[in-house]
This record gives C-alpha cells, structure tokens and sequence, in this order.
C-alpha cells in the first residue's frame, strides 16, 4: 500500500498550483499530455487495486458458484469420488417426478405464501397503530424490530420451547380459550404452520418500521383535502395510503419473499425438516441434498431452480417498478 | 401521518372514543413481541422444577444461574463463544475495510468500464446465499479450509449491498471538501482515511453494525464448513446443545438461547438508530 500511496500522490491530478514538483509533474506546463495520460492510467491502476479485494471477493463466491451449481446440476456425483458424470438434465426430470420434491416445493409455496402475506397484513396494521400519537408507541416500536435481529437459531429454540404442549407458554394462552395444545413441532399437520407463526413474529417487527417511515413521509396536505371532501378514514386508507405507499410494498414484498425462500435457521432448530418430510422447504431439501445425502447434483439441480424462481420473481418485480415510475 | 389521526385532530382534546381501544391494541402488540422475550430470559433461570410445572411460574422467584454454567459447560459454549466473537470482528472489520475502498473507487476515481463493473457488483445481490451454498463448499474443501478460522470468514466477505450504500454516501459529500484535499497534494488513500472516512462516519458505523449482527447471527454457513466442537460458533453451538441435552434440560439450552441473543440485543439497544437505518435503507432510498 505504501507504494501505491506515493504513486497516487503524484498522480492525482487537478489544480497543480501547490504541488510539488515530482518526475511526472510538469513546472509550469498545462498542457503535458504524456504527463496526463500518465496520470490517468495511474488512476486506472488504483481503481482496479481499491476495488480488486471486494470485487474478487463478490466473483469467486457469489458468481463462480452460480455457474459452478449449474455444471454441478448437469452431474451425478457424491462428493468423494474422483470424476463427475455428466448425467444431462437428468437430475431435473427426478426431482420433477420425485414425490418428495414436489411436496417440497407445495410446502415451500405455503410457508412463503403464509409467510409473507401475513407479515405484510400484520406488518401494515402495525405500522398504522404505531403511526398514532400514543404514549409507549415508541417502546413497542423498538421491541417489535427486535426479534428481527435477533439469531434465527436462538429464536428458533425459544419457539420450541414456547410450543411444547405440555409446559411451553402455548398451553396456559390456548387453555382459557377452552383449547389444548396440539403437539406443534412433533405433528405432522402443526409443525408447518407453527413454523410460520415463528416467522411472522420474526418479520412482521422489521415490516412495520418500514411501512411507518413510509407513512410518515406521506404528504399531508393531500389527506386534509380529501378529508374536507368528506372522505372517511378508511376511504382515505385506501385510495391515498395504500397507493402511495406501492413502492414500499414492493421493496418489502421482495425482500420478505427472498427471506422466506431462504429460511432455515428457525427450520433447523425447531423440526429439522420433519417430521417427516412435513416441514421441508427448498433450502432444507438443498442443504438436505448436498450435505446429509452426499447428492451433489441434486442439491446442486434443486438450488438452480430455487436460483431461477428468485431471479423471476425480482424480474416481475422490476416490471411492477417500471410501470409506477412511469404513472408519476 | 394516517387518515385516523388526520380525522381526530381536530376533537383530540376531547380524547377520542377509539383512544382506549387503540391502548389494547397497543399492549397486545408489545405483548406479543415482548412476551417470548421475557419468557426466555425468566425461563432461562429457573430451576427444573419450575421449567416444567404447569400451570406456569410466570415470575421466577427462584433463580437458577447455573443454568449458565451448565450451558457454558456442557456443549462447550464458552469456546463457541470466543469463536464466534472473534470470527465476527474479523470478519467485519475485513469487510468494512473492503468495501470502503471498492466505495471510495466507484465514487471518485476514474475508470473507462466504471458504470458496467458496478452494475455487475450490484448483480450479486441477486444471488441467493443457498445456491452458493455447495460450490463454495467445494471451493474451501480445495483451498484445505474446512473446519478453520479462514473457512468460516473469508467466503463471507464479499460486500455488495454495504459498498452500495457507502458509494451513495460518499457521492453526496461536498466536492469542496475534496476539492481541498487534492489542492493540498493528498494522495487517494490519504483523502480516503483523512477526509472521506470522518466525515462518512454514520454510514461507516451503519454498515458496520448490520455486518457484525449479521455475522454473529450466520447459521448455515458455520454450521456447513465446521465439523469439530472447537470451531463451532454460538448459534450452531444452540442446535448441539439441544441434540445433547434433549428436552431434558431446556434450563441449560435456554441460557445457550440467552447467550446466542444478548450480544445483539446490547447492540441493538445502544445502536438502535444505526441498525435500523441500515437495515430499512432499500426502503426508502431505493
């Protein structure tokens, strides 16, 4: 670095008026093309230096792995063995006739499904509660955005044990109720849906500060105007708020949707993809795949489609964008 | 501001009717979000006998710390611990480093294809971490990586959406300010450190706060490119606790929880602003 440094002192350019006088620095000479292009190739050169750890960084293991996982889905190979086989998409048409995928990908689809669209409902109703002037609202702001930070794992294990049936927190809320516990994380038919409850308790806190930083940047003026044309509060909710805050809705459905495709910590801790198979989601099956069952080209077939949903669904998305900016 | 609070102006002297039923609502929510919280911590300090009776001792008068050091003990969570905590740092600071410099770049030197190389920077974000999952694995296992300091760091390194949001940052400070520097003769490096770097603060301690909470919080990747009790990080450290110590002992495995979430939580509370700006900023600058 040390030499790099010397160089660009020589080399930056601009004003030369106090600048010492170094081997490429011109006395007196405006007009020094050898000395400029000089300059600016050594400018080049600190470019590429200031960006080659980060940018290596980001090719190695965020681009190589993309088309190294494509050529691996091509392949039949478990890990060990010295040669890989070129299978074709042979990989793709088992998984797409394999039972246990197909349900992978329906309970992936209802996670994300009940994921998202409940933590974006309960989200925006949050946001709208917190958005009212009352005492304390800041306090639950702060505890609602918590858990969103918090480890998946430890989240994961608190859940657990609150959903025990016989000693978690669940059985004393669910009893006044006249109702007992179903066995959550051990039930086939509960582990899925209680997975999604941990998740919305997870996200819905992060949802909620967004969309009130969005609804306090809404204009006030436009609301008292309607509001003298005697429009109601939920009129006025729905044909100024919720539009207004489209493109908040769209960053936030995005970015849940990529997060709830990616779960796993919560997964891990609380049903390891079971029982059974009733929890699996695609992130499960793929770490499952690779690094359970030594099945590399499955893994690797699985996460490309999981790869292609994603970037679909970001491209939708920027579809959705577009045609907003262009209304405005 | 919301269509209900423009509609109660006007009469908000006269405390509204909906102002109590929008209290309960209040306190279900932070009842909501608080409650688990509490529970881990009450729970996690409780002797057995309390752990499982029902119904539940809702305030543990009886403390049980060594619950602690049986978490502490029993997987080793004291070594994941250290592990964790050094494998955050580094990374983060090594990040932090790295993405300033890629910022620095794209913000103020020139470069023909400078436009295109950061679009293709930005594209990474695209990338979901679980396709990368198995060729990185693979990638580590060759460089003989697996089960060490550099296997758990280096892959995670590579900032996209941290140098994105110093770059924005850096393209907003004053050209003055700049100006200044090179008139004075400053190297790149020296404007960088010297000038750019102070007065982009904030956003350094931004970046740097979400990194390091995202870091210590990183499940997968640890657990994937670590197979001894030695290089283990806290919150894979949790899952071994529990396949150890089974239901048996959730007082030991709550205290692991506690550990895995305390850290963060002191961050949290300390650095609020920084972490939620840094984690909402698509939102609103997007």
């Amino acid at each position: 670095m040390a030499s790099l440094d010397a160089a660009t002192a020589r080399g930056i350019g601009g004003t030369a008026a106090t600048r010492p006088t170094g081997s490429t620095a011109r006395p007196g000479g405006g007009s020094g093309a050898p000395g400029r292009r000089r300059r600016r190739y050594r400018e080049y050169l600190l470019f590429l230096a200031f960006i080659a750890p980060n940018f290596l960084l980001v090719l190695v293991f965020a681009y190589w792995p993309v088309i190294y996982n494509g050529y691996l889905s091509l392949t039949d190979w478990n890990m060990l063995a010295p040669t890989k086989d070129l299978v074709g998409l042979a990989n793709y048409r088992d998984l797409f006739t394999d039972a246990d995928f197909l349900a992978t990908l329906r309970q992936t689809a209802v996670f994300v499904v009940g994921v998202v669209g409940g933590s974006m409902v309960l989200g925006l109703a949050t946001a709208v509660l917190l958005n009212q002037r009352l005492i304390g609202r800041r306090f639950v702001r702060t505890m609602a955005f918590a858990p969103h930070v918090l480890s998946g794992a430890a989240v994961g294990t608190l859940w657990l044990f609150i959903f025990d049936p016989n000693y978690g927190l669940i059985r004393p809320l669910l009893a006044p109720l006249g109702l007992t516990s179903p066995a959550w994380m051990t039930s086939s038919r509960w582990a899925l849906p209680g997975l999604i409850i941990v998740y919305l308790w997870k996200s819905t806190g992060f949802i909620a500060i967004v969309y009130l930083a969005g609804l306090q940047n809404l204009p006030r003026d436009l609301y008292e105007s309607a509001a003298l044309d005697g429009a109601g509060p939920w009129r006025l909710f729905r044909k100024i708020t919720l539009p207004l805050l489209s493109p908040v809705t769209f960053f936030l459905f995005l970015t849940t949707i990529i997060g709830a495709f990616q779960a796993f910590d919560v997964i891990a801790l609380m049903t390891g993809g079971g029982p059974g198979i009733s929890t699996t989601t695609l992130s499960w099956f793929i770490y499952q795949r690779a690094f359970v069952a030594s099945d590399a080209g499955h893994a690797a077939a699985a996460a490309m489609i999981m790869f292609v949903l994603l970037v679909a669904m970001t491209a939708l998305q920027a579809r959705f964008l577009e045609r907003r900016v262009h209304y405005r | 501001m919301t269509p209900q609070t423009q509609a109660a102006r006007p009469r908000r002297a006269a405390w509204p009717k909906s102002r109590p039923a929008l209290y309960l609502l209040l306190i279900v929510v932070g009842l909501v979000f608080v409650g688990p919280l509490y529970w881990l911590a009450a729970s996690s300090l409780k002797p057995s006998v309390d752990i499982y009776r029902y119904p539940p001792v809702w305030i543990p008068f009886q403390l049980r710390w060594a619950n602690f050091s049986d978490a502490w003990t029993a997987a080793p969570l004291g070594r994941f611990f250290v592990n964790s905590l050094l494998v955050s740092v580094v990374a983060t600071a090594a990040e932090l480093v790295f993405a300033t410099l890629c910022a620095y770049a794209f913000a103020f030197l020139r470069f023909p294809a400078k436009r295109v190389l950061f679009l293709v920077l930005l594209g990474a974000m695209m990338v979901p971490g679980n396709v990368t999952l198995l060729p990185n694995y693979l990638t580590i296992s060759d460089l003989g990586w697996v089960n060490t300091y550099q296997g758990l760091i280096v892959p995670g390194l590579g900032s996209v959406f941290g140098t994105f949001l110093l770059r924005q940052h850096m393209l907003t400070l004053p050209d003055a300010i700049l100006d200044a520097a090179r008139v004075d003769g400053a190297s790149h490096l020296r404007t960088l450190v010297r000038i750019v770097l102070p007065v982009s603060r904030p956003m350094v301690v931004t970046v740097g706060i979400v990194t390091l909470v995202t870091k210590w919080n990183d499940f997968i990747w640890p657990l994937i490119v670590t197979n001894s009790n030695n290089m283990r990080t806290v919150p894979v450290g949790l899952l071994l606790l529990k396949s150890q110590e089974g239901y048996n002992n959730w007082g030991a495995i709550l205290a692991g929880a506690v550990l895995a979430v305390v850290p963060v939580l002191v961050v949290f509370f300390f650095a609020q602003r920084h972490l939620v700006a840094g984690l909402t900023q698509g939102a609103t600058k997007g």
